[in-house]
């Protein structure tokens, strides 16, 4: 499938992510993101929204960065599905011919994007951690953590479009809910039929939520490496309870089954901003920092001096895990009396 | 029920070199293994065969090392053994990559399902999964951690950041799986001797799908490394706390207690078990 003329793709694009109604926080963070973008290109941000009775919603895209909605809202897609979500923007993306379209990295946004891709022959970045404008080429750059120790990559989509990219939530902040912002609502036809849909959802199970969540917690103690068993572990977490903070983990505690899947932060988990972050045996290597590094107050204790987590810490302490959160265990015992 | 299973050879390690040029992982001459969530998709695979039967084809791309983890592939007690392996294929972005895996399923031409791991643990994208069913024009029921065979459909259990899904297709179809879907079985020393001296692994090339060139490779890739490089962060400078044990734990209990960050109640606090 031919693109043509490059040169005719304009705007950018944020394909909003809905639940019940509510829009994903990584959509609004990505209406902020893509509202700086669309001023260094100067074109219009448009948000693409598609579910069932979601126009609601619309108003509250333009105060939070879009300068037009677009909606498809039919029955049909109510659940989200990959191939009505896929029908529905491939065919918008035809008409009118986006340069940039953004996507939130959360599970449906990563079965989504490739998908689109797929269909469009365009190039899709995923999990991106930070975007920006080459002036000179009118093309986003697409950065993401690569494989391997501190590595970054720059990513760009020269030659076709619309250049995709997928952001990991948290990383971006969400821009100021402005009431005066005005902009235009669009309603789309939704041309999907039922029997041309494969895949149907027979049933939906929410997950019973813990309380507040990970990425909402105000405080975080964070165990890595250095923490080296399961009893070490153990010992973080109780420093964290008597703390009053949420447990979180690199990726070497939740690989070695001690702790869940939903409590690595990093690159390839959860992107966290709390006001305090106490990291235990981390060492501060860029897939987990990409998760982290917006934290207000960041207090560090390992052993090796060098770990670049010092580089960022805001308080560090240069010592063994098993030596010092002890101390901590016992200070904040008698703290708290 | 004849299963493809598209898999990966991985780096062993994250200390690795890149392409300054290209922006390409050097995979030359390092140490490989076969991508662990993609055992999860070969285990599952055995598993579907011991109660349906059929051919299992475990496929993979890469350079001729990658010959390696479909020899294990082989081991673990797949079928056949296919490597797509051609210097054109060479820096191939995830579309181009999936472009060439959906020409050899289609060369493949019997299967009633494609499994894949969600994602390789080096690039992690999870994309080639989606993008292989899109080329295929096949449904894709991604994120299984259950997988149930029918009579004329399938069910995925669909693992979701707050929840699960149940989702059913028809055949045939493109099941990504999650790593708690199953365990991995340990193949014997046996089956693996087996595997390297009795068992082959058919190698194609880009010959073997006639005028496709286009799409291949660094060429064919719509996305390009236009820079890969190493990031320090850094924030200013650090504080440290000094002194024994006792001593700084004292001191740090203290800041964060001027701070407001020491004893705030969190009611609903618990664990998650695993």
């Amino acid at each position: 499938m031919s693109i043509g003329n490059i040169q005719e793709y304009s705007g950018l694009w944020v394909f909003v992510e809905q639940r019940d109604g509510t829009p994903a926080q990584v959509s609004l963070e990505l209406l902020g993101k893509g509202r700086d973008l669309a001023e260094k290109l100067e074109v219009d941000v448009t948000a693409i929204l598609i579910g069932h009775n979601v126009s609601e919603m619309a108003e509250e895209l333009i105060f939070y960065g879009a300068d037009r909605v677009i909606i498809a809202d039919d029955p049909i897609a109510k659940d989200y599905r990959t191939e009505t979500h896929t029908e529905i923007i491939v065919e918008q993306v035809f008409k009118e011919k986006p340069e940039i379209l953004l996507i939130g990295a959360t599970c449906l946004g990563r079965d989504l994007a490739p998908r689109v891709s797929a269909r469009l022959n365009t190039g899709c970045t995923a999990d991106c951690t930070e975007l920006d404008i080459d002036k000179e080429m009118g093309l986003i750059v697409a950065t993401k953590p690569f494989f391997g120790r501190d590595l970054m990559a720059d990513i760009i989509c020269p030659l076709h479009r619309p250049q995709m990219v997928t952001v990991r939530p948290g990383v971006m902040e969400v821009k100021t809910h402005n009431r005066k912002r005005s902009g235009e609502i669009v309603y789309i036809d939704v041309n999907c039929e039922e029997e041309d849909i494969k895949v149907k959802v027979l049933e939906t199970m929410r997950a019973v939520s813990d309380g507040m969540s990970l990425e909402e917690a105000e405080k975080v103690v964070v165990a890595g490496m250095g923490v080296g068993t399961k009893e070490g572990f153990e010992m973080v977490q109780e420093f964290a309870k008597l703390l009053g903070a949420h447990v979180g983990a690199t990726s070497l505690p939740v690989d070695e089954g001690w702790v869940s899947e939903d409590k690595k932060i990093g690159q390839t988990g959860k992107a966290i901003r709390p006001k305090l972050y106490i990291g235990c045996g981390v060492s501060g290597a860029i897939q987990h920092s990409a998760g982290m590094i917006n934290s207000e107050l960041i207090i560090a204790i390992n052993t090796n001096p060098k770990a670049d987590i010092f580089n960022f810490a805001d308080y560090g302490i240069v010592g063994d895990v098993s030596e010092i959160i002890p101390a901590l265990i016992k200070e904040l015992r008698a703290v708290k009396g | 029920m004849d299963i493809v299973v598209c898999i990966k050879q991985v780096p062993e390690t994250s200390d690795i070199g890149w392409d300054p040029k290209t922006g390409s992982l050097i995979r030359e001459g390092v140490e490989g293994i076969l991508n662990p969530n993609d055992k999860n998709a070969l285990e599952a695979a055995l598993q579907i065969r011991e109660q349906h039967g059929g051919v299992i084809t475990a496929l993979s791309m890469g350079p001729r090392q990658a010959e390696d983890a479909l020899r294990e592939a082989l081991s673990m007690g797949v079928d056949k053994a296919i490597l797509l392996n051609d210097r054109i294929f060479a820096g191939s972005d995830t579309l181009s990559t999936s472009y060439a895996l959906s020409l050899a399923i289609k060369k493949i031409s019997r299967f009633d399902l494609i499994l894949c791991g969600k994602e390789s643990w080096d690039a992690m994208t999870a994309h080639v999964g989606p993008q292989v069913s899109e080329l295929l024009n096949l449904p894709q029921l991604t994120y299984a951690t259950e997988i149930t065979i029918h009579n004329n459909s399938v069910t995925i259990k669909q693992k979701l950041e707050n929840g699960f899904r149940i989702l059913a297709s028809s055949f045939p179809a493109l099941i990504t799986v999650e790593k708690e879907i199953d365990q991995p079985r340990i193949p014997s020393m046996e089956s693996i001797m087996n595997a390297y001296r009795d068992k082959e692994v058919q190698v194609w090339t880009n010959e073997d799908f006639g005028e496709h060139k286009t799409h291949f490779g660094l060429k064919g890739s719509p996305t390009q490394s236009r820079k890969v490089y190493i990031k320090k962060v850094h924030k200013g400078k650090v504080a440290i706390l000094e002194g024994k044990p006792d001593e700084i734990a004292r001191n740090l209990i203290q800041l964060l207690k001027q701070k407001g960050l020491c004893c705030g109640i969190y009611v609903n606090w618990q664990y998650t078990r695993i």
